[in-house]
């Protein structure tokens, strides 16, 4: 029986990829534990190696395919005792015709794809992909989605992925009040559903009614067609977008800024890298980091994370920092990071940074963390508020760190000073918790000494 | 004088209550039910039931009459006691099949009549000398016909029915007047006129079964008229008088004509069974003879829930054992869903019979759906033709936009067993694709269920 390899879930939040390489070819012979294939993700690019043996008969989606959703039937195996006599008439799970399937087809009969499994093997991700504990997709990267047909023809009519929506149906089932109440769908009602009036250019101001967009999207906004480019959303964008508007709705935020003076930082820093070991060099975020884990240790009570059970308090300080990569950001996390000085945090930032550009993180490495960092002094910018990066309970944003002047003593004196904001999320970190937790970190800054002991 | 204290008590025992018993007995809770005539209510005694089998013998009846058509010959004569007897005989058994139903789930049976008195956790429940209290209390005392003394129209022993006395007739009719065009209404007309019955049926609205979709309304009418019946529509019975017989003041479109009959069939609807059992005096509101609840049958009264008929419509009996379903279920802390009320399918069982669920083509237009409709009559439908059933038609409506099965509507032989198809594809939420993928046997009338999809989306194959 001819195995089929399907697209794998290399992390939770996973619907689809990319099929940016086959490392084997039609006809090579495959052993356990041989990297088929680079799929890349909505963040990063991984390998999957097979779990069966055999000859790799049959490439269904090709090079380079975009959005091949998870689960999506991507080659076809044949056991040692098999020849290509055995591929005919066997069928991929979806109703076409087997093997013509093209690429772009593929993910649309992704939930037929997963109902009759018998003979389908799941490819695993490599290295093994880790999976949250809190994960309700399903075991091993099976991510099937239970959904009505007609949610599923509702949910693509307007553009949802149905893994984001809650089912309330028999056993979790997406049906169509799901559809309805998902929150793009508000926006939405069934007056939506109707023809459109006659296309009055003027008529489209109505900023609610556009958001089944696309094309017409902006020419609704009075925008004209042809004086832009479009580019695709990819993977990346689309998670950036969904998380950070569910967390803009969600999470109750407010900042809290305070200056820092730096001097006694830098002159720390300059003089531990004179002293270090050849290839180590702190940075000032290297430091930011030690000194915010080290608070958070400090006052447990901010390393916290809302949730509709209760406040989860984490045991460690998992500090996520953002690094602009090419078309997007990635936050890679420096686990445990209380616990680790400033050499390890060093390094260990430097070759997450350094892969998160290469897009080659594991989802483990930017998955979760209590705490987020985001550092735009580089490019000058004195003060800034970020968004809360969900499940974290605060993100500190931090600005450029320049010679100011300062009130010393009654005397006027100049010191190098960084503003930090502070966002937190109200549900779980109060006004004075934040502003207490902001002190603590204000000292080690101040005083780094400290954050050596 | 006793004290009984159970986990829920249900009043009431029609299929609202004996079902929702079973379900707090599968619960595992202890369960009472009080009844204070017989096991099984209205549907099993009075209403559902001793009605098919009154239509049974109408529909044999017919057939012997028509035997010819078939290559064979019959004597057609007919013995109304005897039509009669078979109708309470087999309600009696249904009625035995529901007190074996309680013994087997443990559930205790109480007769006589409950009234309601304040409580702690839920109303007490006094049956005669007898005090039970329960932590939930559902009411299922059901409905019966609605009547309006001052005009004349209530039962009068001899020649005023509602549908109670018209199921167990003393003659023959020979001119039979029935107001209301409903399902009842058109089930009796339907069985009076089988066995020769002179019927006339008087309907306020301008068509007739006004729930089902206009273009039922218009085939039933045809078809019934081709029989013999005659229909005023736009016509109400402003008053009837007895003496000899029945003398009918019939108001038609704004003029009045005088009919007489000898009999007159109550089909004007229901009032919901809310006196006398101090319903109001702990605390539930009643709006038109209906109890109002929630979408979980909760009346507002701590641990008292009604279902049923007693509750809005529509009122069906299969609504009533949902309804009961949903409400015990969640009483027992799972996690159902309310009822979708437009999902529930309705069935009259008159000659043609006639089936719908959801939207009527009219209903669908005004929630502001683009629709797709599709037809097929049963001339088109080989066992239809077999059978000598050439007359129906299946009717399909879709949203236009997203394939949904909005509704279904059916006229003619069988069309009560096929209308659940369609239920369950609302209830699965199939679109029209799915119903097209999905294998009809061949020769069926379900076929024609197929077709009347095709017929929506241009790909009918057989007319």
């Amino acid at each position: 029986m001819p195995i089929e390899i399907l697209m794998p879930a290399l992390s939770p939040t996973m619907e689809e990829g990319t099929l940016s390489k086959w490392l084997k070819k039609e006809g090579d012979t495959v052993s356990s534990g041989d990297l088929l294939a680079e799929i890349e993700t909505d963040k990063a690019t991984m390998e999957i190696e097979a779990v069966e043996e055999g000859t790799l008969a049959k490439i269904l989606i090709a090079e380079g395919s975009a959005g091949v959703k998870v689960n999506a039937p991507i080659a076809i195996l044949l056991e040692e005792d098999e020849d290509a006599s055995a591929l005919d008439g066997f069928e991929t799970g979806n109703s076409g015709p087997s093997f013509e399937t093209p690429p772009a087809e593929a993910p649309q009969d992704e939930v037929k794809s997963q109902s009759n499994g018998n003979n389908k093997t799941k490819t695993s991700p490599h290295p093994e992909a880790g999976r949250q504990s809190g994960d309700s997709k399903g075991e091993g990267g099976e991510t099937r989605i239970k959904a009505s047909p007609l949610a599923k023809r509702l949910a693509a009519d307007a553009g949802y992925d149905l893994s984001a929506i809650t089912g309330t149906g028999p056993n979790g089932r997406i049906v169509k009040r799901d559809v309805e109440s998902y929150d793009g769908a508000k926006a939405a009602p069934r007056s939506a559903d109707k023809p459109a009036a006659k296309a009055d250019p003027h008529a489209g101001t109505d900023v609610g009614a556009v958001r089944s967009g696309g094309a017409n999207y902006l020419e609704k906004l009075g925008i004209n067609p042809g004086t832009y480019d479009l580019t695709p959303l990819d993977g990346m964008r689309k998670v950036i977008a969904k998380r950070l508007v569910s967390s803009n709705v969600d999470v109750p935020d407010f900042p809290l800024v305070i200056d820092c003076e730096i001097d006694a930082l830098l002159a720390m820093r300059k003089e531990l890298n004179g002293q270090a070991p050849e290839g180590v060099k702190i940075s000032v975020n290297d430091m930011l980091i030690r000194a915010s884990a080290l608070a958070l240790k400090h006052y447990p009570e901010a390393n916290a994370s809302y949730t509709p059970d209760g406040i989860a308090y984490h045991h460690h300080a998992d500090v996520a920092v953002a690094v602009a990569i090419d078309g997007g950001l990635i936050t890679p996390i420096v686990r445990g990071a209380e616990n680790k000085g400033l050499s390890t945090i060093s390094s260990e930032m430097k070759d997450l940074a350094g892969r998160a550009r290469e897009r080659k993180l594991k989802p483990q490495e930017y998955q979760g963390g209590t705490f987020s960092i985001s550092n735009l002094g580089m490019f000058g910018i004195k003060e800034f508020g970020s968004i809360i990066n969900e499940p974290h309970g605060m993100i500190m944003s931090v600005g450029a760190g320049a010679p100011r002047a300062v009130v010393k003593d009654g005397e006027l004196a100049v010191a190098t000073v960084m503003t930090v904001t502070l966002t937190c999320d109200h549900r779980v970190v109060d006004g004075a918790i934040g502003a207490q937790w902001l002190q603590v970190f204000k000292r080690y800054i101040e005083q780094p000494i400290t954050m050596m002991l | 004088m006793a004290n009984k204290s159970f986990d829920v008590v249900i009043i009431g025992s029609g299929p609202g209550g004996y079902v929702t018993a079973i379900r707090a007995a599968q619960l595992g809770m202890k369960v009472g039910i009080v009844e204070k005539d017989a096991l099984g209510g209205v549907c099993l005694n009075w209403g559902c039931i001793p009605t098919k089998a009154l239509l049974r013998s109408a529909e044999v009846y017919h057939n012997m009459q028509h035997a010819k058509a078939y290559g064979l010959t019959a004597e057609a004569g007919y013995d109304l006691k005897a039509i009669v007897k078979r109708s309470r005989d087999i309600a009696k058994q249904l009625s035995g099949g529901v007190s074996y139903l309680m013994k087997k789930h443990k559930i205790e049976v109480i007769s006589g009549f409950a009234k309601l008195e304040k409580g702690t956790d839920a109303p007490k429940v006094i049956v005669g000398k007898d005090t039970i209290t329960a932590k939930h209390v559902i009411l299922a005392t059901g409905a019966r016909a609605r009547t309006i003394p001052p005009a004349g129209l209530e039962p009068d022993g001899k020649f005023i029915w509602t549908a109670k006395e018209a199921m167990v007739p003393d003659t023959m009719p020979k001119k039979l007047l029935v107001i209301g065009s409903g399902a009842i209404g058109m089930e009796f007309a339907s069985f009076f006129s089988a066995f020769g019955a002179d019927t006339t049926v008087v309907e306020m609205v301008d068509r007739i079964l006004p729930a089902e979709d206009a273009e039922i309304s218009g085939m039933a009418q045809k078809a019934f008229e081709k029989r013999g019946v005659k229909f005023l529509t736009n016509a109400k019975v402003n008053s009837v008088t007895t003496g000899r017989d029945v003398t009918a003041k019939i108001e038609v479109n704004g003029k009045i004509e005088t009919h007489n009959f000898d009999r007159v069939i109550l089909a004007i609807g229901i009032v919901g069974n809310v006196e006398d059992m101090g319903f109001e005096d702990v605390g539930v509101k009643i709006d038109r003879t209906h109890v109002t609840v929630d979408e979980f049958s909760r009346t507002g009264v701590k641990g008292l829930y009604a279902i049923g008929d007693l509750t809005g419509p529509p009122w069906l009996a299969h609504k009533a054992s949902h309804e009961g379903v949903i409400c015990i279920e969640k009483i027992a802390g799972k996690n159902p869903h309310p009822l979708d009320t437009n999902r529930i399918p309705g069935c009259t069982y008159c000659h043609p019979q006639v089936a719908s669920v959801g939207f009527t083509e009219a209903q669908a237009k005004e929630a502001g759906h683009e629709i797709k409709v599709g037809r097929f009559p049963f001339m088109g439908n080989g066992k239809a033709i077999a059978l000598g059933e050439p007359e129906g038609l299946i009717k399909t409506i879709f949203d236009a936009k997203t394939g949904e099965l909005l509704g279904a509507h059916m006229i003619g032989a069988e069309v009560t067993e096929l209308i659940q198809g369609y239920a369950i594809a609302q209830t699965l939420e199939t679109t029209e694709e799915d119903l097209m993928e999905t294998v009809f046997p061949h020769p069926t009338l379900s076929e024609m269920m197929h077709e009347s999809v095709l017929d929506a989306y241009n790909r009918v194959m057989h007319i």
